[in-house]
């Protein structure tokens, strides 16, 4: 039996609310702590207790994180999902249950390992009764543990971060877990090829997941105002600002130099953000789907009246009940277009928890230069599940405020200014804010219907005028948003587009497709909307290019349509959403079902390009302050 | 500019050094005879009078007929025109961005009682400081003449025929939300309605003024309770109200009776002094303010005046401690945590 080494999946089938989270984090962050690439996804329904969940964890030699779709090493906790669990096991694999599971076990091609959970910590008797069940999980840790070879030290060095050096908790999970892989060296023998072995590859390296980093970055953004309302998974967000405002802004006098409001909804949660926004805050909110489609009425009011904010959305499945839980990359065409009327939408997409961390700042810079909504698009996948990550970075700009008048530059404009009046001929106009002592500061804000002086007008010229400056603004907004990252492949005879959370099963495929099929690739991650100039160049240049993407339609593909119709008899949709994040199995799948070989036999022209086709774009992806 | 009166400054100049023209807005637009319209002015003399910096006030409103108005009034001022139902949370957010401002919102029982009924209702419980100014008509103006949540079951209406459904009282809403402050006044009444006026800028919190403001055009029928003639003859007011503002020159202009005078004391220094008309009636007391109300109703009275208000509830900037410097005045080094601290936060990760 040949030994697989650190590259396989593990996933849990436990019932939620049994208190299996810090189990299953405890096995990511000690293989994480052991050096190996890993990642881990809770797959979890809407409910509070009772439902089948499942957690999966995959380790990857190479860096893969995205999901797989094969478990080698199934641990079945729940009767009610067992069989499904039990018939998961890839051929080969190993498959450990609770012993007090009664079921029949009809898998021969499999090493199956009965595990006897509750015995063992029924004889601790320093667990107390009500708590068996919590600490129980901790008996498959310490099995598997010792059968697949996860370093003990490292378990207990997960449970002290886990329990924050509580010692009472530490120790009485650490035994349950001593007490798991003592039984298992005693009483199991090793049928199945899977180890782990200590590597290098995570170090220096940091683990957070994409909204507790949103959450960082908004903060070294200098936010002041979040308005929000509890939605899952955007939740977690908003909690987290909670969580670190008073450790990052603390001050020696105690007063605080921001707000976070619970509102009664999201219409009141947006509307709050714009009225400070208005007021010249950095004012943030963050939701998901259903929240933004109640936000709409709003975000149009910000994009007429010009007001800065900032707008993240945790992308799920679907509205009302069915699917909240499951992640999505569906919310990108409603986005693009959101208000009634004429509109334009700045949405920028993260792909990893760095930039989760780095838009968190970077879009309250690019909300106050552009004096507009920036929409931030996460997903459930990035945002509440933990990532290995590089550590965060210091922003590496000064923060850009935009364009505010004081009462000095009043006084040295003499008040010869318009609220609405395009002095630089770059669609920005220039904007006060309320508090400011100068007679001639003041303005009032509507929504359509003003002239450059803010005063109400319906003229029909005037309007015009105005809807025609706030398109060129858009335009001035391409230069300032995050530059596209490009993954290039030397010969490479397609391009690959996608956006978000995808990027790591897409660079997998990638590599698939070169080793088992011989075509070669260059993927292009957009990181914003409108498009930088960039990307202008990227659809240029190939025969074919897929759009990958977590979602039914292709919405990114059809912003590309719009945006290149020159180019839309080469852009292929590959669109996939089931709620499940993406695995490099459909990518190259559906890259594959509409490849045409004859079309790019040949590599693609890219002289214009070729100076973007750096491994990875700089990071820097904005322009700084003016 | 100097806030400071100088010796010898002209008659018609406040305790700020402004003329009643610096707090004018643009003509208005709206009816003749609007109740609005008199409302408008009375927020211009009531302004004028407790000589408060224009720079000092942000205007906000919704949408409908009452939410155009504050473009009549304080040009000086900055103003959010917002949307329908909305004004509550754009005033919420907008004053965290300033807190010494403070909020001169316009709204109907349109955008209050029915579209906007769920954020007013929020906005009370979190004492946000503003005036919330409610001109009330019973009827829907700007879309010409449907019915309003405030509209009196059996009202008849031209293209509408007759309300089937009961009406909401806004200042009884506003008790139960724990409004920290809330009078009714008829604008027929302009004495009363610039009186509670100065009494509703003076407190600290939500202070929501509902004013019968008749519509000329879609809703003046005699019988209508929100009509002229109706309301000049069903106006019941608790007590005559007299604003004092906290200047003692001011005060001995003042002639007090006994008896039946009760003062209430605002957080500022002035005063307000209630006269009773009939009884002995105690503002401060929510169970009474709530069966005044029902009284009213039972009575077909318009019970006008103030009819509650708490004065020991922290407004909502207070409640989040926060630094002298208004927050839209901070920069960088106050708002961006030092580079330092980058580290401090990668070891908090995993």
């Amino acid at each position: 039996m040949n030994k697989v080494v650190n590259d396989f999946s593990i996933i849990v089938g436990t019932k939620n609310g049994s208190g299996s989270s810090t189990a299953n984090n405890t096995i990511l962050r000690a293989i994480f702590k052991m050096g190996i690439p890993v990642s881990g996804k809770n797959l979890f329904p809407s409910n509070i207790q009772g439902l089948p969940t499942w957690y999966t964890i995959r380790a990857s030699k190479d860096g893969y994180l995205g999901r797989r779709e094969e478990q080698e090493i199934v641990i079945a906790i729940n009767p009610d999902s067992f069989a499904r669990d039990l018939a998961s096991v890839a051929p080969g694999g190993a498959f450990f249950y609770a012993d007090d599971i009664k079921q029949p076990i009809t898998r021969v091609d499999i090493a199956i390992y009965p595990m006897p959970v509750k015995e063992i910590v029924r004889k601790d008797p320093n667990v107390p009764s009500d708590f068996r069940d919590l600490v129980g999980n901790m008996v498959y840790v310490g099995v598997l543990a010792h059968m697949i070879g996860i370093d003990m030290e490292k378990i207990s060095a997960a449970l002290n971060f886990h329990f924050k050096g509580k010692q009472k908790p530490i120790d009485m999970n650490l035994n349950a877990v001593r007490a798991g892989a003592e039984w298992a060296k005693a009483n199991l023998e090793k049928k199945d090829p899977f180890f782990l072995e200590p590597m290098n590859k995570t170090d220096g390296m940091i683990m957070a997941d994409g909204n507790t980093a949103a959450a960082i970055g908004s903060i070294f953004g200098g936010a002041q105002f979040v308005a929000w309302y509890p939605i899952t998974p955007a939740t977690s967000l908003a909690e987290a600002m909670n969580d670190y405002f008073p450790m990052l802004r603390k001050r020696e006098d105690g007063k605080h130099t921001y707000v976070v409001v619970q509102a009664e909804d999201e219409l009141a949660a947006i509307g709050m953000a714009v009225g400070a926004g208005w007021s010249g805050l950095r004012a943030m909110t963050s939701t998901s789907g259903p929240g933004l489609s109640l936000m709409t009425e709003f975000a149009g009011l910000a994009y007429y009246a010009e007001v800065p904010l900032v707008v993240w959305d945790i992308q799920r499945i679907g509205p009302s009940t069915g699917l909240p839980t499951r992640t999505s990359q569906a919310d990108l065409t409603f986005t693009s277009t959101i208000g009634h009327g004429d509109s334009d939408s700045l949405i920028l997409l993260p792909g990893d928890i760095n930039e989760c961390f780095d838009f968190g700042w970077q879009a309250f810079d690019l909300a106050e230069r552009i004096q507009t909504p920036v929409f931030v698009l996460s997903d459930l996948d990035m945002g509440m599940n933990q990532w290995m990550s590089k550590p965060f970075e210091y922003p590496s700009v000064p923060m850009d405020r935009g364009k505010v008048l004081s009462e000095k530059d009043l006084e040295e404009l003499k008040g010869n200014w318009g609220r609405y009046l395009d002095k630089d001929g770059d669609g920005i106009t220039y904007r006060t804010l309320p508090g400011n002592k100068h007679p001639l500061s003041s303005y009032f804000t509507r929504g359509t219907g003003h002239d450059e002086n803010a005063k109400y007008t319906e003229d029909q010229v005037v309007f015009h005028r105005n809807m025609e400056r706030l398109k060129h603004k858009f335009v001035t907004a391409r230069q300032y948003v995050p530059k596209p990252v490009v993954h290039s492949t030397k010969g490479a005879t397609i391009g690959i587009m996608a956006y978000g959370s995808t990027e790591s099963a897409i660079n997998e495929a990638r590599a698939q497709l070169e080793k088992d099929h011989g075509i070669k690739t260059d993927f292009m991650r957009v990181r914003a909307f409108p498009f930088a100039p960039e990307v202008d160049e990227f659809v240029k240049n190939y025969d074919q290019i897929f759009v990958v993407e977590m979602n039914r339609d292709g919405q990114l593909h059809k912003l590309l349509s719009l945006a290149y119709p020159e180019s839309v008899i080469n852009l292929k949709s590959v669109a996939f959403g089931d709620g499940m994040p993406a695995s490099a199995k459909w990518v190259r799948e559906g890259i594959l079902a509409k490849y045409m070989q004859a079309k790019s036999a040949k590599p693609a022209k890219k002289a214009v390009a070729k100076k973007l086709m750096v491994k990875k774009a700089a990071k820097s992806g904005m322009k700084g302050a003016k | 500019m100097s806030a400071l009166p100088m010796a010898g400054a002209p008659a018609n100049v406040n305790l700020v050094g402004l003329t009643k023209n610096d707090y004018r807005g643009n003509p208005t637009t709206l009816c003749q005879g609007c109740g609005h319209n008199s409302i408008s002015n009375q927020i211009i003399t009531a302004m004028y009078e407790m000589s408060v910096l224009p720079e000092n006030v942000i205007k906000f409103s919704g949408i409908g007929c009452s939410s155009k108005s504050p473009t009549y009034f304080m040009n000086r001022s900055f103003g959010f025109n917002s949307l329908h139902g909305r004004m509550p949370s754009i005033a919420t957010g907008a004053l965290f961005g300033d807190h010494t401002l403070k909020g001169v919102s316009v709204s109907g029982d349109g955008d209050t009682a029915s579209i906007g009924m769920g954020q007013f209702k929020h906005v009370m419980r979190r004492n946000v400081n503003m005036v919330y100014i409610i001109e009330n008509n019973g009827v829907y103006g700007l879309t010409k003449g449907q019915f309003s949540a405030t509209a009196e079951r059996g009202l008849a209406l031209k293209k509408q025929g007759t309300n089937p459904y009961m009406p909401v009282d806004i200042c009884m809403e506003a008790v139960i939300s724990n409004a920290t402050f809330v009078a009714r006044s008829f604008a027929g009444d302009p004495k009363q309605v610039k009186e509670l006026l100065k009494a509703a800028f003076a407190h600290e919190g939500i202070a929501v003024l509902d004013i019968i403001s008749p519509c000329v055009t879609f809703n003046n029928d005699a019988s209508a309770y929100h009509s002229y003639a109706w309301g000049k003859d069903h106006e019941e007011p608790l007590h005559d109200i007299t604003y004092v503002a906290p200047r003692k020159e001011i005060m001995l202009d003042r002639e007090m009776n006994a008896g039946e005078i009760r003062e209430v004391a605002m957080h500022d220094g002035s005063t307000i002094i209630l006269k009773n008309l009939e009884k002995s009636y105690d503002p401060t007391n929510r169970f009474e303010a709530i069966r005044a109300l029902e009284e009213a109703q039972r009575n077909n009275w318009l019970a006008t005046g103030l009819i509650y208000i708490v004065e020991d509830k922290p407004a909502l900037v207070e409640t989040y401690d926060l630094v002298d410097t208004p927050l839209n005045r901070l920069t960088e080094a106050d708002l961006r945590p030092a580079p330092e601290m980058i580290n401090k936060i990668n070891a908090l990760m995993f």
